[in-house]
């Protein structure tokens, strides 16, 4: 096999970080090399240097033997290297064909031809399986859909070195496992592609070799048949990492978080959550089970203060919380994390000070007579990131848009642990994270359990909800189907709730 | 009732034709990002350019001056945009700011230059543009006699400019590319395409046409330089709101800002409209602006990108 890409002792520093420090690795051809790291060790960067989005500081490259210098995007392209980033860039109110021959319309006379090219589209479509209608506006097609136009734009250049940045990220785990096909495929074509991911597992599934970088530095280059797990997972974290959390019995105390016959409405005034009674205990983690879009979305938001409930009760310390406003709700001792940290958790172009006083910048030690107490902020804030190992560049004064996605979630735990709070929702807080950082999350909220403070989990992966929960509730089209303790049940019985049917029928 | 329809048209059309021309050019700036609110500077560029041509070739050229007025106005208009460009796509400056500070620049800098020159911040042109039944067009029944008899050239001109600019923006490799640095500059980037480069075109076109739009306002309306544009150019920002930044939406909106505007001037005239109080007929055309903007602006569906400056390092 032959080897199509060397990258020699690249070097890349952005302002305060060294983002890729002297990386060297290989890819050879038909092979799926996976580049493994936690978040911010680098990887996005490492490849944007190959596709020429950034020129690297030092270091060499070689494409096919030839050394090369790639300036930007189209030299890329010319050399036959493709990308498909991590936030897809696609025009939303452009048809699929529209942005797969943007930048290399076919014209025929003046006008650019786009029924030639919805046939072309078709027939490369067609021949990796991919099943993408060219004539569909990317704003009405799935994001699914939407990664397979970014693979055909790739493939429209004739690209046949392939880089996918943490391409399952966005996928339901029917769209991972055809993502994994269609790699397959790709690579039977002879196609070689470079995986950037932190997923163990699915480097297991289908990687041939794996680079893993911490921190930006090489760390090791092997074969996945070779490496367990756990080596990858302590190579990437550079400590053993366990995959189970230690959880110590508690004892449940009283009530924090009570609701009775819950209904809510959701967008175009759909029933979204039909009648749920639940409570949470002091000292315990309730884990809401389900598959994505049954109503935990409009449950949680109405538990938070975002949504108005049609009928039903919440009470939270035994006091009436339905009609209270959402700093109301933050005072009685409710804490958020958002599964979306940009729409919901922080605001991207503040400094990671400002984001921290979020919610509590009207009181009295950040603000007085309604001016800001810089000062005291900015030392709240070096406290919060030094307790909660917030890793920023130019520390308190970052903006949050420049942190890594792993960063930006302790930065957000920090602040809504840090108010200590008694009772933490907490909404698929490892969305997007690596296994260190997941970690990190899942260690402090057991933390908050052990503590006394009552956690509510809303997650959609499994694995997730066995390790944290004391108890699962779950819910399937807007109804509780149960709630069982985690160690009287298994991961095939909740599946089956999952879809509906109670715990009697499961049995 | 019909038979005024038929007299106002023309007036209602030399009105609409500038606004339209100037509309247009506004689109092509913002269809590539760049927010262009000084489209009333350009305007009082190219009635200046437009005026000082005019009056200096006038007694050699006769009427060919007019057109040689026109083409002047374009390139001042063009090269004026160099400067908003700079600001905002080299820069990365606010662009409603660059565009507030071309609308104060091109007041003071084309009156100190009309001083300097003919000692006077006033220039009167000696000759307007002519009105003619244009040939074959103005025999077509109804709309030949509503567009084309009694029209000026510019009429056509400027439907040749939206036609042109219609089939442009949508069926060609540039408009394409145009449109998606509008609405996504990073995607454009990634498929290779030079995002400053779209935006100093789009920017330096938006000019041209703008103050060729002043040009034609003086030349068939105006007739005079005086440093100002009357606020043409923020009616032809309104109309670019209401036309949806879309060239036949354009040609909507500046018809119906034409027709407004007409009907309050001439309803003194007109015996059925004489019983509604003045006030009421003249402020009916910025009334209407106003609702037609309140509404439309939550429909809005301006391009996406429009006002960001393109930063790439952005995540
Ligand atoms: N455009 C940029 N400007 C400044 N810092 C950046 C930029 N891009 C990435 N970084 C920083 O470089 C480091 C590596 O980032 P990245 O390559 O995105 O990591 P990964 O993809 O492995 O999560 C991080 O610390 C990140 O904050
Ligand atoms: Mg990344």
């Amino acid at each position: 096999m032959g080897v199509v890409v060397e990258m020699d002792n690249i070097r890349k520093e952005f302002p305060g970080v060294v983002a890729c420090d002297n990386i060297s690795l290989e890819l050879r051809q038909g092979e799926i090399h996976a580049i493994l790291g936690e978040n911010g060790a680098g990887k996005s960067t490492l490849m944007s240097v190959l596709f020429g989005l950034y020129q690297p500081d030092s270091g060499s490259i070689r494409v096919r033997g030839r050394e090369v210098h790639i300036a930007n995007p189209n030299a890329a392209n010319r050399l036959g290297i493709g990308m498909v980033h991590q936030h897809f860039k696609l025009v939303s109110c452009f048809t699929v064909t529209e942005n797969i021959i943007l930048g290399l319309e076919p014209t025929r006379g003046m006008f650019i031809d786009t029924k030639l090219a919805a046939e072309q589209i078709k027939q490369l479509s067609d021949r990796y399986g991919l099943k993408v209608d060219p004539h569909a506006l990317i704003a009405d097609i799935s994001v699914g859909m939407q990664q397979r136009v970014e693979i055909l734009k790739m493939l429209y250049r004739n690209a046949d070195i392939l880089i996918f940045d943490e391409p399952t990220a966005v996928l339901t785990p029917q769209e991972v496992h055809e993502l994994t096909k269609i790699m397959a495929n790709l690579t039977a074509e002879g196609k070689s592609i470079f995986l950037i991911t932190h997923k163990l597992r699915e480097i297991k599934a289908i990687a041939q070799r794996c680079t893993v970088i911490r921190r930006g530095q090489w760390v090791g280059t092997v074969a996945v048949a070779d490496a367990s797990e756990e080596t990858l997972a302590a190579m990437m974290v550079g400590r053993a990492v366990s995959f189970g959390v230690k959880k110590a019995q508690t004892k449940p105390g009283e009530k924090v978080l009570e609701i009775e016959n819950l209904h809510v409405r959701g967008r175009g005034g759909v029933a979204r959550v039909k009648g749920i009674s639940f409570s949470v205990k002091r000292g315990e983690i309730l884990g809401l089970a389900g598959v994505d879009g049954n109503g935990q979305k409009e449950l949680v938001e109405t538990l938070v203060g975002l949504r108005r409930a049609d009928e039903g009760r919440i009470l939270i310390n035994n006091k009436e919380a339905g009609g209270l406003s959402v700093r109301e709700r933050i005072a009685a001792g409710l804490a958020f994390i958002p599964d979306d940290r940009h729409k919901y958790g922080l605001i991207l172009d503040f400094s990671l000070e400002e984001n921290m006083i979020l919610k509590s910048y009207h009181k009295q030690r950040f603000a007085t007579q309604g001016l800001l107490n810089f000062t005291a902020i900015r030392a709240y804030a070096q406290k919060v990131i030094s307790d909660f190992d917030v890793r920023s560049g130019r520390g308190a004064g970052a903006l949050a848009r420049t942190l890594s996605g792993g960063n930006q979630q302790k930065a957000i735990l920090g602040r809504e642990i840090d108010a200590d709070p008694d009772l933490l929702i907490a909404v698929q807080p490892t969305r997007g994270l690596d296994v260190g950082a997941i970690e990190y999350v899942h260690r402090r909220l057991v933390e908050q359990r052990d503590s006394g403070k009552a956690v509510l989990l809303v997650s959609l992966e499994l694995d997730e909800i066995f390790a944290l929960s004391d108890r699962i509730a779950v819910i399937s089209n807007g109804e509780l189907v149960g709630i069982v303790n985690t160690d009287e049940t298994d991961e095939n019985e909740i599946g089956l709730m999952m879809t509906g049917l109670r715990r009697e029928a499961v049995r | 009732m019909w038979e005024t329809i038929i007299q106002i048209t023309p007036h209602a059309i030399a009105f609409t034709i500038p606004l339209l021309i100037v509309s247009l050019g506004g689109l092509y700036s913002e269809r590539s990002g760049v927010v262009n609110i000084g489209l009333e500077g350009f305007m009082v560029v190219g009635m200046f350019a437009g005026a000082l041509t005019v009056s200096l070739l006038a007694p050699a050229m006769q009427g060919t001056a007019i057109w040689a007025g026109l083409l002047m106005a374009t390139l001042a208009g063009a090269v004026f945009a160099l400067l908003h460009a700079f600001a905002c796509v080299t820069l990365n400056a606010n662009q409603v700011i660059s565009g507030t500070a071309i609308n104060m620049v091109a007041g003071a800098l084309t009156t100190y230059f009309a001083r300097l020159i003919t000692g006077s911040g006033n220039i009167v042109i000696p000759i307007a543009m002519p009105r003619h039944n244009l040939a074959y067009l103005a025999d077509i029944p109804i709309i030949g006699e509503m567009l084309f008899s009694r029209a000026y050239a510019s009429t056509l001109l400027a439907l040749v400019i939206l036609a042109v600019s219609a089939v442009l923006i949508y069926r060609t490799r540039f408009g394409l590319r145009l449109r998606a640095c509008g609405e996504n500059p990073h995607a454009a980037d990634a498929a290779g395409i030079n995002i400053y480069r779209m935006r100093y075109t789009a920017v330096i076109i938006s000019g041209a046409l703008a103050s060729l739009g002043g040009a034609i306002f003086l030349v068939t309306i105006a007739g005079e330089y005086n440093g100002t544009a009357g606020g043409l150019g923020f009616l032809a920002l309104a109309a670019l709101i209401f036309g949806q930044w879309k060239p036949i939406g354009l040609l909507g909106a500046t018809l119906f800002f034409g027709l407004a505007s007409t009907i309050a001037n001439v309803s003194r005239i007109l015996p059925y409209l004489a019983h509604i109080p003045d006030i009421v007929l003249q402020t009916f055309p910025y009334v209407v602006t106003l609702l037609a903007l309140v509404l439309f602006s939550r429909s809005s569906q301006a391009p996406k990108a429009l006002g960001e400056p393109y930063d790439k390092g952005r995540r």
